[in-house]
């Protein structure tokens, strides 16, 4: 008769803690403690008084109410595997006691199957509950596991969240950078266009000074011829009144060479103009036949007159070399005579800086040669200035860099001069020995 | 009066023959010309003490104006010749070089040959 009270108590027991790991179930909870209680309490008053036979009843009544209240309560669902532990054993239990009041003593005749019945209840009940123990720490191991898995994803969801946002942020840092950048690439080749513009503009102001003195003097020419021829046309009036014949026709003469001189600077300043403006017109950018030889000619003298407009005691030889079987090849001659220019320019300066130094005694020279070599022309424009130090070198072609003083030189002739001649399919070398000079050999092809 | 006129335009000399060619008719002045510094400065070697008055260009190819000037100015002949500065250049800077050179005027081109006359007249 101990068995049944403490299934009870055990099952009630139980019964709580299941019902603790499900939700809100307080009203429950507080009728369990109070059976628990009434359980021990009953156990202990039929202990004193031994009330067996009259507990005993209680008890069977006590366990099918469990049992009933298990199978048709939605809350106890998760102890049904306990109820289905404790069924077999508690029918067997009733009924035998049932069977003992009801038979007397022919219970002995089924004693002995109830008895084995009642083992194998007991066998089953505890196997039961031991399953069913197993099953409920794998549900709440699963329980636990899913419990964690939503935390761990909670965490990773606010994770994500941060990510975004320091992505976003990232984000439009990089793209009003990027609106900077495109903006500074803007400006930069705005500045490039204008740098490019005042190198032309600064080459040009050196031609400039070079033309005034070359139209000067066929201007002084027109100008003075002119005045000449109307004072001898008074002459020769004088002389027709005077029927001076002989002389009238010597004066009409003079006059006449005198207007040939006049038609011919007028001529000569003309060309100097058109060829000014001819430089300082943006390059067309086509090509067409050219000579070379009377090119680099023109650009050579316009050079010398630049330089000694600016540098009134500058003076050097002048040297040409000119293929005469080169005859016209195909270039864009605006952007070519820049080039030869910048050459001729660069090898004024140097030997000008040369002769600074040294003074009498040395002869500065600038040549330029033209030759046609293997189906290509070359242009060599040698000085025998200074020559150009090895440390410096690699740079003379890189824009902006210069070795004249600030505000002397872009330090874009060479750059821009690489720049054309190797959009012809040229190219642009140079040779040097220090102290000696240098000569930059311009190659372009012939066809 | 003996004049050479030193340029490296060779119009200059048919210039000065149609300019002066009263004063050459008449045998007042007789010119000589020479077509770079180097040639002029022969001349003079040649010629010494006949050339009065010398005109020349700065800007000539090989030697210019103004070494013309100071190997003329240097030579100390007695008594040393007047030489006067034709060129295209009126600035500041090649006038005062050439004064400094010992110049003894400075003319600008185009050359205003009336001009040039009345400081003939002066000097000789």
């Amino acid at each position: 008769m101990i068995a049944e009270p403490i299934i009870a108590f055990f099952l009630l027991w139980d019964i709580r803690k299941i019902l603790r790991m499900s939700t809100d179930v307080s009203g429950w909870d507080k009728k369990i403690k109070l059976t628990i209680f009434a359980v021990a309490g009953l156990f202990v008053i039929e202990k004193i008084f031994h009330l067996e036979q009259v507990t005993m009843w209680i008890w069977h009544f006590l366990l099918i109410a469990i049992i009933l209240t298990i199978n048709f309560n939605v809350v106890f669902n998760a102890a049904r595997s306990l109820m289905f532990a404790v069924l077999p054993f508690v029918i067997i239990s009733l009924f035998s006691d049932l069977f003992k009041l009801l038979l007397g003593n022919e219970y002995e005749v089924i004693d002995k199957y109830v008895d084995v019945a009642t083992i194998f209840s007991i066998i089953w009940m505890v196997a039961m509950m031991i399953i069913s123990k197993k099953q409920r720490r794998a549900l709440e191991k699963e329980r636990l596991k899913t419990q964690a898995e939503e935390e761990l994803n909670l965490k990773l969801a606010r994770q994500k969240e941060n990510l975004e946002n320091i992505v976003a942020a990232r984000t439009s840092e990089l793209v009003k950078q990027k609106d900077e950048l495109e903006k500074a690439l803007v400006d930069l080749k705005a500045t490039q266009a204008q740098l490019i513009q005042s190198e032309k503009l600064a080459s040009l102001g050196e031609l400039t000074a070079g033309i005034a003195h070359e139209i000067q003097n066929p201007l002084n020419f027109v100008n003075n011829f002119s005045e000449v021829n109307t004072e001898l046309v008074d002459e020769l009036q004088q002389a027709i009144d005077q029927g001076k014949m002989t002389e009238a026709k010597e004066l009409a003469n003079d006059i006449k060479e005198n207007e040939q001189k006049i038609v011919y600077h007028g001529k000569r300043a003309d060309v100097i103009v058109k060829s000014m403006l001819h430089h300082s017109r943006s390059s067309s950018g086509i090509k067409e036949p050219t000579d070379i030889n009377v090119l680099a000619d023109e650009y050579l003298r316009l050079a010398y007159h630049g330089l000694r407009a600016k540098d009134k005691s500058f003076n050097a030889l002048m040297k040409t070399d000119f293929d005469e079987k080169i005859g016209t090849i195909d270039i864009i001659p605006q952007d070519i005579g820049r080039v030869i220019l910048n050459l001729i320019t660069n090898a004024f300066h140097a030997v000008a800086e040369k002769k600074k130094e040294q003074g009498d005694g040395y002869e500065p020279t600038v040549s330029i040669i033209t030759k046609t070599i293997n189906g290509n022309t070359q242009v060599r424009v040698k000085d025998n200035g200074n020559g150009i130090p090895d440390k410096v070198r690699d740079k003379i072609f890189q824009p902006f860099f210069t070795t004249k003083p600030t505000g002397e030189g872009t330090g874009l002739g060479l750059s821009l001069s690489y720049d054309i001649i190797k959009a012809h399919g040229g190219e642009l070398k140079m040779e040097t020995k220090e102290k000696e000079g240098a000569e930059f050999i311009i190659t372009l092809p012939t066809k | 009066m003996k004049i050479l006129v030193v340029d490296d335009e060779k119009d200059m000399q048919m210039l000065f023959e149609q300019r002066f060619r009263k004063e050459i008719r008449n045998g007042e002045i007789n010119f000589v010309f020479a077509f770079s510094g180097e040639e002029a400065l022969t001349y003079l070697n040649q010629h010494v003490h006949e050339v009065v008055l010398i005109l020349s260009d700065i800007n000539m190819p090989g030697m210019s104006g103004l070494e013309l000037l100071k190997h003329i100015k240097e030579a100390h002949s007695i008594p040393p010749p007047v030489v006067m500065m034709i060129t295209a250049y009126g600035d500041a800077e090649n006038y005062n070089r050439s004064m400094q050179l010992g110049a003894d005027d400075f003319l600008t081109k185009p050359v205003d040959f009336i001009l040039l006359k009345e400081k003939l007249k002066i000097k000789v």
